[in-house]
């Protein structure tokens, strides 16, 4: 539909995909959008592959993107960002966490961690990676790579018009908001410095 | 007025709330959970419980309505299976005050047993129904079905999908609207289901529905969008908002949003005047088979199949003939994400040790523990619904008694679980003298459904402490002698109580209780557990690169194939000590 932009956040359970959608969203609305968004729960979540899905625009029917569908995927995690391509248009843009998780079957030694994904990935769409692990890691937040990568998908996609300080400071418990402030602004300065980088 | 972004399930709690609605149960059960979770909040104006299966929330909550108050209870698609009994005699009785049931399908089976369509159930025990498709309709058509309810003196089913229940979109938000009670009087001829009673209700229940027929003619809920009239399309639900984005301003819309009775008579005026009429729906065809009964041609399942949920790209592809493009991905560079038991989780050695036994049958249950039965746990043998694992196993010893087969019967199941339907089955094996082993995952919470309240934790929905039910003292009062609990992270101890009940005659219990690795301990939980938490570490030199600790799955463990060590990753264990227990070079200890 004309104008409407479609997210997916794609990671592995645990890994704070929801917390920075539920953000995203919030800062999506201030700026006027109708928006939705999509989740599943449940059995799925047991250190399963999860999504979420965030759709805004003039006016927004269906909750949920299906394949060739997203402008946009943000990906946590390496073998996820490929699992999940297909799901992007065809010149839709990825932003890729630098981060490895090892699926059980990985760990466990029945199965070896993907080689060559990164290559096959930029081979075919738009990549920018981010070493948001590591950046997390350096502001003393290794918890905070959501927030870092919510700060890097907010200057790809030039949604700066509303104050995201303001809304993580009002939205994330009092505890944690100083760190996931450093985290978005390390993020968000990432993109606009030029360090997201392909291979 | 404010606006919020709610899920579906939010939305149906706001409802709740707003409809001045005073009571709501409900047993957890994805995707529904979060509608209790959220009525619970609101403690000084609606009383919300966990009731132990769904078959009790909904008698409580006709109970409360009978005697005059607005009442709620809400479920998964299956939790209607198991409240169905309840659902089809109070279609006769009806309510006094407002009576609203919420079943919340699920179409691709993302957490549940079946993909079932229990649209069907509206139309089978006669109660109207109202499908929603997005969260500010989930809250409307609360307020609606109170209003129909009270009007009608019938319950009103409300019929989710897991896309609605769990998608955020924008709800106005209103006030809460207090009502006084409906005033109870006393009369069997209307409030009890004596065959000569159900006789009258029958027949009323047929004039109820024929009325009900022509409000949902009038309903704002079954509304036509006109736009080109080559395409009309009949659809409800989430299919709607798939239907919208895929067709857009080229077809006219006959939204059903009342969907039993249908309104026949607007479906037929509608379909007169577009050339061709699609249905578009998920699951079964339930639109469609009423449609086609009415003698009105339409597409559907030629078109669409009913297995797994619907989207736009299918509906462009199908209907329309436009191929979606995508970036094609080669599968099998992807190595599997399958969900496992949580690092710490106290199921895990008890689904170990029974794997290592050759010659039982496992019958599993409802839950996390529903893992077990994955590689490379491979600790279940069945797993059929909530509370079958202890009658299954009391079927199956008696299978090996007839045919003298060389095997034993076990069951597992959570403490939730034997809660909602276990106990009557548990009483069965007593009874009915079974050989069957009963083991009573007792992990202190409803663990799968994030982590709710039950009669064993000894606090209720609200927060409120209350009498804990204590499993041990049931089960020796259903009749059960041999019964032992014991703590499942002592291997040792497991192991010789499975040989324990394995040699005995009769039905035997095992509870094996330990709290879920996630959950948040209570005082009393850290006064009995202690906080146990550490950290477990291989040492390296010992390692001989067996890999045997693997085999318990714990997603802490690492396997290094090019050093030929196992390692543990530090953040995830929680020192359960269960790997190193099972390691034969004792190379795993504690991280003193």
């Amino acid at each position: 539909m004309n104008g409407v932009k479609s997210i997916l956040l794609a990671g592995v359970g645990g890994q704070g995909t929801i917390l920075a959608s539920r953000l995203l969203t919030i800062g999506l609305l201030e700026m006027g959008h109708d928006v939705k968004m999509s989740e599943i729960h449940g059995m799925s979540q047991r250190g399963g592959s999860v999504t979420t899905q965030v759709r805004f625009g003039k006016k927004i029917c269906a909750p949920t993107i299906g394949i060739g569908g997203a402008d946009l995927l943000v990906s946590f995690e390496e073998m996820e960002t490929y699992r999940w391509l297909s799901y992007i248009k065809p010149d839709g843009k990825v932003i890729m966490n630098d981060y490895r998780i090892p699926s059980a079957p990985i760990l466990s030694g029945q199965a070896d961690y993907p080689e060559g994904l990164k290559e096959e990935i930029q081979k075919k769409a738009d990549l920018q990676i981010i070493d948001a692990a590591k950046m997390a890691m350096e502001i003393g937040q290794p918890k905070a790579m959501n927030v870092v990568l919510l700060g890097a998908l907010v200057g790809s996609m030039d949604l700066m018009s509303v104050d995201w300080e303001k809304i993580i400071r009002e939205n994330v418990r009092p505890q944690f908001v100083e760190g996931n402030l450093k985290a978005f602004r390390r993020g968000m300065d990432s993109v606009r410095a030029g360090e997201a980088h392909g291979i | 007025m404010s606006i919020e972004l709610m899920t579906g399930n939010e939305a149906i709690a706001r409802g709740v709330y707003e409809a001045g609605i005073r009571f709501a149960a409900a047993y957890p059960g994805t995707p529904s959970t979060e509608i209790l979770e959220t009525v619970a909040g609101w403690k000084d104006a609606v009383i919300a419980e966990w009731a132990p299966n769904e078959k009790v929330a909904l008698e409580s909550a006709f109970g409360f309505s009978i005697a005059g108050g607005r009442a709620f209870a809400s479920m998964k698609q299956v939790g209607l299976n198991v409240a169905s009994d309840p659902l089809f005699s109070m279609a006769y009785t009806g309510c006094n005050g407002a009576l609203v049931v919420v079943t919340a399908d699920e179409p691709g089976i993302h957490s549940s047993q079946t993909e079932q369509d229990n649209r069907y159930y509206a139309k089978m025990a006669k109660v109207p129904m109202l499908e929603p498709s997005d969260s500010q309709e989930c809250k409307e058509m609360v307020l609606e079905a109170v209003r129909l309810s009270e009007q009608y003196k019938t319950p009103v089913l409300i019929r989710m999908t897991t896309r609605v229940c769990h998608s955020k979109g924008l709800v106005e938000i209103g006030e809460r609207q207090e009502a006084p009670a409906c005033a109870y009087e006393k009369d069997i001829w209307q409030y009890t289901t004596m065959p000569a009673v159900s006789k009258k209700l029958r027949v009323e229940i047929e004039e109820r529905l024929a009325r009900l027929r022509a409000v949902s003619e009038e309903s704002r809920f079954n509304h036509i969008e006109w736009n080109d009239k080559k395409i009309g399309i009949m659809t409800s639900g989430i299919s709607y908002q798939y239907a919208k984005e895929s067709f857009q301003e080229s077809a006219s819309y006959l939204k059903i949003g009342f969907s039993f009775p249908l309104p026949m008579d607007k479906i037929r005026a509608f379909a007169k005047e577009v050339d061709t009429l699609y249905v578009i729906e998920e699951t079964e065809p339930y639109l469609e088979e009423q449609v086609k009964a009415a003698g009105i041609s339409c597409i559907g399942r030629e078109k669409l199949t009913g297995v797994g949920e619907l989207s736009v790209a299918i509906l462009d592809k199908e209907l329309r003939g436009v191929e979606t493009t995508s970036l094609p991905i080669e599968e099998e560079r992807l190595v599997a994400r399958p969900p496992a038991l949580c690092a710490g989780c106290p199921h895990r050695p008890v689904f170990y040790e029974l794997a290592k036994r050759r010659d039982i049958i496992v019958s599993g249950d409802i839950g996390c523990y529903g893992l077990g039965a994955m590689p490379p746990l491979n600790g279940v043998d069945t797993i059929l619904c909530m509370g079958a694992s202890v009658s299954g196993a009391h079927g199956m010893a008696k299978a090996i008694e007839t045919y003298g087969l060389n095997k034993k019967a076990v069951s597992v199941i959570g403490d939730s679980t034997f809660f909602h339907s276990g106990m009557t089955s548990l009483l069965d094996t007593i009874y009915n003298k079974s050989q069957a082993v009963t083991i009573i995952l007792d992990n202190r919470i409803t663990g799968m459904t994030g982590h709710q309240d039950h009669p064993g934790t000894g606090y209720t929905a609200q927060g409120d402490a209350t009498r804990e039910a204590d499993i041990e003292t049931i089960v020796k009062a259903l009749g059960i002698q041999d019964v032992r609990k014991i703590n499942p992270l002592d291997m040792e101890l497991l192991r010789e109580t499975l040989d324990w009940a394995f040699e005995l005659d009769g039905p035997a219990v095992i509870i094996t209780r330990w709290p879920c690795a996630l959950k948040k301990m209570s005082q009393k939980d850290q006064t009995e557990f202690g906080t146990y938490f550490t950290k477990c570490a291989v040492d390296a030199k010992k390692c001989v690169g067996c890999k045997l600790c693997t085999k318990c799955g714990c997603p802490a463990l690492r396997f290094d194939k090019e050093e030929g060590k196992a390692s543990i990753d530090q953040v995830q264990c929680l020192g359960c000590m269960v790997c190193a227990q099972i390691c034969p070079k004792d190379a795993i200890s504690e991280v003193k």
